[in-house]
């Protein structure tokens, strides 16, 4: 099969399971659907796997399969080809995409096999994974702004799922509304860029891409990549669109697990990574973006530090974790970014299914000072979420470690890092340790604190299976990209990653890079990495100390620490804020708006045009008497009228 | 001798004259009586009255074009009278009357 078939296949796949699912939505029958969509996704992944080995094959300068549709959108010069491309970066996506999805579908016919909705619940994760492919494929900023819109529309959908529940219909409409804020800062950097380059095809961007860096904060590149990158805030959940994410919560879990840790949220990641040589380019817009990231990766630990849902405290994880990433493309280490964002996806994917497992079995309880000792009842789920924990926390060897390393190492070695940006990297590591141990702490292990008329049992096979191979995955997926200063120890494990990805990489240009950066440090390295981790351990330590060895211990500190863990725990009061500062004042005026101009003004306007036609209509209505004489003398009359003015000229 | 220097004095303008008098008394006839009979020969009255006008000026321009016009409006008005007449059979069948109020029942 040629690659145009096989990329043609791996999209309409989903579509289709889409289309057969979304046409029968009423049905409950979750073999059938599950089946179907599963299956459909399946399909995906073998073309992923295709399309990858194929790209393997190819030579280094040919790694790029591009199949070009039809002709999308032709104005006078304008001109956009639905077009899709399979590269070094496109390709890892789809393989994450298509291979964690199969995966989740499978979980989520286990999980969802109660729901009434279950048909439309699954048509509605094939659309995700459809409109998601065209967002990684797509080979113009527009195709992928395409995918970027449909991904926003299937999140909200799925979040607000059980939307008789008001809460949760609210909590997808802010998710919307909130994206909708990046999105328009989106289009807002296409525009600027396509008035610059006079394109929107990325890899004719790229190449045209000044080779000189761009000083100023109002040059084109810059305004047009920093607008860009606001809408990768929104999609990405960082500050300060963050607040949707928290309550994306709402969503099924399975729907966490795809949409809000492994896929759609990295979406923001990915476009920076397939941009590198514009955003390289503008240094200013890289500083905001590592800043912002530092920013949120500290931040959201520190609130997922004061949760007791055991969804939002991965929630705020998972926008934690994307602030590494973000961190690391605005260091310009794309390459680490990237690795983030896969190991991410395997063990952040492998920690929601987990809790999605310990809330069915606990029968959809997710308070977790209502579990504790879980490690009994589940030991598939506590053994998978284990490994997890361990490639989260960064313990060596785990996959969280080689990426998260190497992101540290970059942020404080790169021409563009700083010392600062490794410090917060390492507060954040520091943090995230002891978040994951307290959940851990509270849900599986130390006493139970489960209510008695609740019993928690193990998941079925068809929600463990995939735990296991995400678990496998989490624990050995670091392989493919382990640093040169570990893998010389380890029988000289070459670094997959780096090579994969360098042709598609532009490095930092050289002129930025002074003596510290080309000499080798590998001692500084060594010394920085051992710091982190083992800071992360003690702190990993302490969080055992305080739920496991002395339970009472957490509660005196909360006391000692008073307004501050208050502070925390109401998220720092950033939706109030939002409320005070933004959203009321749009509220008030537009109900000014409603009571003086559109009543006073818009109202009046129309009521006064029907008037006028009611009262035209009355007087010429009196002329239509049905009197044939009365007919002919207006004949007559018009007669003379016209005759006169002929005769009188 | 007399009679033909009637004859001669006579010009177009009184043939005029007489038919703007006569088309006037149609159309008043038109206007104001409510039998439907009486209109249809006052609408006769009125297309005579163009004819007369027809034939003055074909006379007085030595043109006969317009005597070939008022041919063809004898015939219409011959039609017009034939269809105005089955109409009234109608409405005094419906009736007993030939009023031309009962028209406007068919007001819509």
């Amino acid at each position: 099969m040629n690659h145009q078939t096989l990329i043609a296949i791996l999209l309409l796949s989903p579509l289709i399971g889409f289309l057969i699912n979304g046409l029968r939505y009423k049905s409950t029958n979750y073999v059938i659907a599950g089946t179907v969509a599963t299956l459909a996704v399946a399909t995906s992944f073998v073309c992923a796997i295709m399309l990858f080995l194929g790209l393997v094959d190819a030579p280094v300068e040919s790694r790029r399969l591009t199949a070009d549709f039809f002709n999308w959108i032709a104005v006078d010069n304008f001109k956009i080809n639905a077009g899709f491309v399979v590269d070094q970066i496109s390709a890892i996506m789809i393989l994450i995409i298509t291979g964690v999805g199969s995966l989740i579908h499978l979980f989520s016919i286990g999980y969802m096999h109660h729901d009434k909705g279950v048909t439309k619940y699954f048509a509605y994760l094939n659309l995700f994974v459809f409109n998601m492919l065209i967002l990684v494929l797509g080979d113009s900023l527009l195709t992928m702004f395409v995918g970027w819109e449909g991904v926003g529309l299937c999140s909200y959908l799925l979040i607000g799922f059980w939307f008789s529940d008001s809460a949760k219909a609210a909590a997808g409409m802010k998710a919307f509304i909130t994206n909708r804020i990046g999105d328009g800062a989106f289009l807002l950097g296409m525009f600027i860029l396509f008035m610059t380059f006079g394109t929107l095809n990325m890899y004719e961007l790229n190449a045209l891409a000044p080779t000189t860096v761009e000083a100023s904060w109002l040059g084109a590149v810059t305004l047009g990549t920093l607008l860009l990158f606001v809408g990768a805030t929104g999609k990405s959940a960082q500050i300060p669109l963050y607040v949707w994410l928290p309550d994306a919560m709402a969503g099924p879990t399975p729907v966490s697990a795809l949409i809000h840790a492994a896929t759609m949220v990295t979406a923001g990641v990915y476009m920076i990574i397939r941009l590198n040589p514009l955003f390289i380019a503008a240094p200013n817009t890289m500083m905001v973006i590592a800043t912002i990231g530092a920013a949120t990766a500290v931040l959201a630990a520190t609130i997922g530090l004061t949760q007791y849902d055991i969804k939002k405290v991965l929630a705020y994880s998972t926008v934690s974790q994307l602030g590494y990433m973000f961190l690391a493309v605005g260091v310009g280490a794309f390459g680490a970014g990237m690795m983030h964002l896969m190991t991410h996806a395997f063990f952040k994917a492998l920690m929601f299914l987990g809790s999605g497992s310990v809330i069915h079995g606990m029968h959809e309880e997710q308070d977790i000072r209502k579990m504790g000792g879980l490690k009994k009842y589940m030991p598939i789920t506590h053994a998978t979420f284990f490994m997890g924990w361990l490639a989260i926390i960064g313990f060596p060897l785990f996959s969280g470690f080689f990426s998260k390393d190497e992101i540290l190492w970059k942020a404080f070695s790169s021409p563009r890092g700083h010392e600062l940006f490794w410090v917060a990297g390492v507060i954040g590591a520091v943090l995230t340790a002891f978040y994951m141990t307290r959940l851990m702490a509270l849900t599986f292990w130390g006493q139970s604190r489960v209510d008695k008329n609740v019993h928690p049992h193990e998941s079925t096979a068809l929600m463990t299976v995939p735990l296991i191979i995400l678990a496998i995955l989490s624990v050995v997926g670091g392989f493919v990209g382990v640093p040169h200063v570990i893998g010389q120890y380890l029988g000289h494990i070459p670094n997959f990653w780096e090579h994969w990805l360098e042709p598609v990489i532009k490095a930092i240009p050289a002129n930025e890079m002074t003596a510290f950066h080309s000499e080798n440090h590998e001692a500084l390295e060594w010394s920085l990495m051992g710091t982190s981790v083992s800071l992360a351990m003690i702190s990993a330590l302490t969080a055992y100390m305080f739920y496991i060895v002395k339970p009472g211990a957490s509660e005196k500190f909360k006391k000692l620490l008073g307004p501050i863990y208050n502070l925390v725990n109401n998220k720092y009061f950033v939706d109030e804020m939002y409320f005070a500062g933004i959203i009321n004042p749009i509220i008030r005026q537009s109900k000014n708006l409603w009571q003086y101009v559109d009543v006073n003004f818009i109202d009046k306007m129309t009521y006064w045009t029907s008037d006028v036609v009611n009262g035209g209509g009355k007087v010429v209505r009196s002329f239509q008497t049905g009197n044939m004489q009365q007919y002919a003398m207006y004949i007559g009359v018009g007669l003379v009228i016209v005759l006169s003015f002929v005769l009188m000229r | 001798m007399q009679s033909s220097d009637i004859l001669s004095t006579i010009g177009l303008e009184h043939y005029l004259v007489v038919s703007a008098i006569l088309f006037a008394m149609g159309m008043a006839g038109v206007l104001m009586r409510r039998n439907l009979i009486v209109m249809m020969m006052s609408i006769e009255l009125m297309l005579n009255a163009v004819n007369l006008s027809f034939v003055a000026f074909s006379k007085f321009n030595n043109n006969s074009e317009a005597q070939v016009m008022v041919f063809f409006v004898m015939t219409i008005a011959a039609a017009e009278a034939a269809v105005g007449l089955a109409l009234a059979v109608a409405i005094f069948k419906r009736f007993k009357e030939v009023n031309i109020r009962f028209f406007e029942h068919l007001k819509g």
